[in-house]
């Protein structure tokens, strides 16, 4: 509580005071951090932990809207009737995670049409995984399983980040994953215990897209540039490492009760460290299509590119619209 | 199959709501603003469940939706044209949505089989045609390119209304009150958009509004060869 009042007197000089102590304020803001408090909106912060936050929020907020195309790619051919409405339920809730989290990002004072160019321009990311293509319905469950899956692991901690309104948003995003990582096991296990073809259809998905999850962590911790102020400002809770770990443990199990194997010789159980070995992960594939030279980059920025685009009427009639009806809301003027 | 009249009137209606729902999920992804996303989905996720519900009551709803030829589909030429342009989905959302909150609206109240899944639906659909007349509304009174696109787009699809108010067997509603209750809304929305009530006649001079009777137009065929392939390429398969 102390630490608490300590912030609220920092953000008060800064009301009153103008010219505030920015060492009060590092001093407050530190204290608050270490005492798992949540920092708020009109808080004061560190910029360079307000720059960090909109870039992990907004790369976050891209690679839902992003991550929206290869699934919806089988909307259209969804086998059955009960699948083609789990699936477009899920494209929808990837929708509704965008706009949590750009509204998120706004409340650390950048718009959703900035973060937008941004994204559209090259300037921000979105999650790489994205620029692989979806190739058969089997990967709208692989991607379920081993991609949401690698999501909500990467996620859960971020439940409990220090910036407040990310950390509530988390809570319900977590909650949607979790249910589209078991829709998408689902799907799977109907695939692998379905006719040979419909098992050798899952494999295959499960092939393609095992070391593309893996990557989802990011490069090692040794070659990862921004990991140690993230979780010096608990922003990030665990290391790439132990979050890739963690998961390939929980996959293991899972890809047995499938019916399906993992494309890795070198997965074993190792019995002194308690967790599976696995083999050497390709990073030049990573860095390759994070560069742009992924199997569907230009794809996935084009398509959204043009749907802004080709949308700019649209809101600019809604805007018109509402410019030229903004008086008739409320009690009309005599 | 049974081809009683109730499985006649619930294949009709189920195969509209099919129909629409498959072309509003081909927005996923391409929709104007992100809220759009949202919204075009859940009306597409609406009607998906109403159109389980419907081919249910007429058999099994995967054979329905997945084994059956263009011919055999009973839905209104309306709802299988293609999306076109934002203001084309929107037109063609203005008018199915408010022809299918009167009719559902009617069969709520009456003891008939339709009375149970109406009562439900009908408070769907007043939502999917709140969200119809408000949009519009901002595209026929926002710009100048909007009014023109809105108009536009109520004018082409106008030639496919006249086919909602011919008398389906097995449902209980009078058609021509049906049309003179979705005339007079539709023009009220349209006059308060500022847009001009189309004129020409409410059917086209071939097909004449046949789509009832499993008359289709051509972008149907492949709309249907795409939503069937995956199915039809497995036989006997669950998925």
């Amino acid at each position: 509580m102390a630490t608490a009042a300590a912030h609220r007197t920092a953000q008060a000089q800064d009301a009153s005071g103008g010219a505030a102590d920015t060492g009060a304020h590092q001093h407050a803001f530190d204290a608050a951090v270490a005492a798992e408090e949540r920092i708020e909106p009109r808080d004061w912060m560190p910029d360079a932990y307000r720059a960090t936050l909109v870039r992990q929020i907004a790369q976050h907020a891209h690679s839902e809207i992003i991550g929206m195309q290869p699934e919806a790619n089988w909307i259209t051919r969804a086998p059955s009737l009960r699948r083609k409405a789990i699936l477009m339920a899920k494209v929808q809730d990837e929708a509704g995670h965008g706009l949590y989290l750009y509204s998120a990002a706004e409340t650390l004072g950048v718009g959703r049409d900035e973060l937008l160019d941004k994204l559209h321009s090259g300037s921000q990311k979105y999650s790489s995984i994205f620029n692989y293509p979806t190739l058969t319905w089997a990967d709208v469950g692989a991607i379920g399983w081993l991609v949401d899956g690698a999501a909500i692991t990467n996620q859960v901690p971020l439940c409990r980040c220090s910036y407040g309104p990310y950390a509530r948003a988390m809570v319900r995003v977590c909650k949607e994953e979790s249910f589209h990582q078991r829709q998408g096991y689902e799907l799977l296990l109907a695939l692998s215990r379905g006719t040979a073809e419909q098992h050798a259809m899952a494999q295959d998905a499960v092939d393609r897209w095992w070391w593309p999850s893996l990557m989802m962590f990011g490069p090692p911790d040794d070659a990862s540039r921004h990991s140690a102020q993230s979780m010096a400002w608990k922003i990030k809770r665990h290391s790439n490492d132990e979050l890739r770990q963690r998961f390939v443990d929980i996959c293991v199990p899972q890809a047995e009760s499938l019916g399906l194997t993992l494309p890795d010789p070198d997965l074993r159980w190792n019995e002194e460290r308690g967790h599976h070995d696995f083999g050497a992960i390709d990073w030049t594939e990573f860095h390759e299509v994070l560069k742009g030279n992924g199997p569907c980059n230009e794809q996935r920025i084009t398509q959204r590119r043009r749907a802004h685009e080709e949308g700019a009427w649209v809101r600019e009639a809604a805007a018109a619209h509402a410019a030229k009806h903004s008086g008739e809301t409320g009690v009309k003027q005599a | 199959m049974t081809t009683t009249v109730t499985a006649t009137a619930a294949l009709a209606l189920g195969d509209d709501a099919l129909v629409l729902s498959h072309r509003l999920g081909e927005w996923a992804g391409h929709a104007p603003v992100l809220e759009e996303e949202v919204a075009l989905a859940n009306i597409a996720l609406d009607l998906l469940g109403q159109a389980r519900v419907l081919l249910s009551t007429a058999g099994d709803e995967d054979e329905l939706a997945y084994l059956r030829e263009e011919r055999a589909f009973t839905n209104l030429q309306l709802v299988e044209q293609p999306n076109g342009d934002f203001a084309h989905t929107i037109a063609r959302q203005l008018y199915f949505s408010t022809y299918q909150h009167l009719l559902y609206a009617r069969l709520a109240v009456t003891d008939g089989e339709f009375a149970p899944l109406a009562a439900k639906a009908v408070k769907e659909v007043a939502y999917h045609r709140d969200h119809a007349e408000q949009w519009t509304l901002r595209l026929g009174d926002g710009t100048g390119l909007s009014h023109e696109r809105m108009q536009r787009a109520c004018d082409a699809l106008w030639r496919f209304t006249g086919e909602m108010f011919l008398p389906v067997e097995g449902l209980a509603v009078d058609g021509e009150q049906l049309r003179s209750a979705w005339l007079e809304s539709v023009s009220g929305v349209l006059r308060r958009a500022t847009l001009t009530v189309p004129e020409g006649p409410q059917s086209g001079a071939w097909t004449a509004g046949a789509g009832r009777q499993g008359l289709h137009t051509e972008p149907f065929g492949r709309m249907l060869a795409e939503m069937q392939h995956l199915h039809r390429s497995h036989p006997g398969a669950s998925w």
